[in-house]
């Protein structure tokens, strides 16, 4: 098995970005939309901006669904999730109604805000990230660092133990999730200057 | 735990130059934008804006080669505008790294533009720059053109209908206090606030941290965005780009 990390290529937005933060954290790495080139993959990341029934649309389109399924269930290999592709992990989503991969048993939800004059939707933001327990993803990351958010949606899980780091917004949603070999960031770390770049570490070096 | 406010430096370009406006004219010549986009970049700036404010009137857009050199310079999430009117031109800055493109001018010539991008590239992905000038006859409206050409819209009306229309955020910037290093319009500010659920970035009159933190407290603002504030060394506006290194003092004004 080769030592790359691909970023998944499915036509949503915006992976130079993360492809310059891999370069940073010196990742071995390739953007494809390949399906051979995922089954050759070690790990994975799933990035993007949009839509979510758009983002499920695409990937189904690409015949990429039955190669990432594999290559994260089966092989197990480590896959990483940004803003709207951690959101793509869940059962399902308010946004267009329809599944997602359901690797995690979550449901993507629109924040719903009482206090609109402080509270606004996209939550757009450096914001403080609680480290709720041990994780790998977090290793080495003070409690308290910020990142940057930019997302109208988040992860509501119907089991809090794959919850390790929190953040707020009004109600409190996770901006960390680690089950297994499956790992979501609501914020985008390729942004996030120094802590940012930790948390991509700890995935590129993650064996 | 929550939110503070992002601080943003803007930097306004015409023909390759980096320049900084009074009132949208008088513009003086500051330097290379993207030598200063690399200095913001080093100093962790939240967010940066780059307009190009001659494209629109030059009927192009912002270079998209300007936009990719400045990608390889910033790690920080930057924004770009000026002169956009086509999706097609949205896909060239997403694709080279821009976290949001700003809509100016075309948002008011043609509303249904913004629907189509946010339908296209997602909310988050769009920002309108709403340009507002008082007129002593009307009251405020919403202009365009760099100011030049004025709409039937008042601020409020033109943002709750950038809001229907999809937009992701909105940036609401008073032309009458622009370089003037006073503070904010917060009625303005206020006033918007009230009227959308987007967050919202106020423009327009910063001078120093006292106007940043009544823009947050009086007027609730999302984010907080300068020129002059941050290439000039003071209201004596001797050329120095600068940019708070401790932001704890935004966390706790609300």
């Amino acid at each position: 098995m080769s030592a790359k990390v691909v970023i998944v290529d499915y036509g949503l937005g915006n992976l130079s970005s993360v492809a310059r933060g891999l370069e940073r954290a010196r990742a071995d790495f390739l953007v494809s939309s390949d399906a051979s080139d995922i089954e050759h993959s070690s790990k994975l990341i799933l990035a993007g901006v949009g839509h979510f029934g758009r983002a499920m649309a695409a990937l189904r389109e690409r015949g990429l669904l039955g190669s990432l399924e594999t290559s994260v269930l089966r092989d197990r290999k480590p896959v990483l999730g940004i803003c709207l592709g951690m959101e793509l992990m869940a059962r399902s989503s308010e946004e267009g109604n329809v599944a997602g991969l359901g690797w995690l048993d979550a449901e993507a939800v629109r924040f719903n805000i009482s206090d609109r004059l402080k509270h606004k939707v996209p939550h757009i933001a450096w914001n403080r990230v609680r480290v709720a327990k041990n994780s790998r993803l977090m290793n080495g990351i003070p409690d308290a660092a910020e990142f940057y958010f930019l997302h109208s949606y988040y992860l509501k899980v119907a089991d809090e133990t794959v919850t390790v780091s929190e953040s707020s917004h009004e109600t409190v949603f996770p901006a960390v999730v680690e089950k297994n070999n499956i790992f979501g960031v609501q914020f985008h770390p390729e942004k996030s200057r120094e802590a940012g770049l930790k948390v991509l570490r700890n995935f590129v070096e993650l064996s | 735990m929550s939110g503070r406010p992002r601080l943003i430096p803007v930097l306004l370009m015409r023909r390759g130059a980096l320049v900084k406006s009074i009132r949208f004219k008088r513009h003086r010549y500051i330097g290379d934008p993207l030598n200063a986009a690399r200095i913001f970049n080093d100093l962790g700036v939240d967010e940066l804006i780059c307009l190009d404010i001659a494209a629109s009137a030059e009927k192009r857009s912002i270079p998209i080669e300007f936009v990719n050199r400045l990608a390889e310079e910033m790690t920080m999430p930057f924004s770009v505008g000026g002169g956009i009117t086509t999706l097609e031109q949205i896909n060239h800055l997403t694709r080279a790294g821009v976290e949001k493109v700003i809509i100016g001018s075309h948002a008011v010539r043609d509303p249904r533009f913004v629907a189509m991008a946010a339908d296209e590239f997602g909310s988050s992905t769009i920002s309108v720059c709403i340009d507002v000038k008082n007129d002593w006859l009307r009251g405020p409206r919403v202009r365009h053109s760099n100011g030049r050409i004025r709409s039937e819209f008042k601020p409020v009306q033109f943002s709750r209908l950038m809001q229907e229309c999809g937009a992701g955020e909105i940036i609401i910037q008073s032309i009458d206090n622009d370089g003037a290093m006073t503070g904010y319009d917060i009625d303005l500010l206020r006033s918007i606030m009230a009227a959308v659920d987007l967050p919202v970035v106020a423009l327009g009159g910063a001078g120093n941290q006292s106007h940043l933190v009544s823009a947050r407290r009086d007027g609730n603002a999302n984010g907080l965005a300068a020129g002059s504030m941050f290439v000039y060394h003071s209201s004596a506006r001797g050329v120095l780009i600068n940019y708070p290194e401790d932001k704890r003092f935004l966390y706790d004004m609300q």
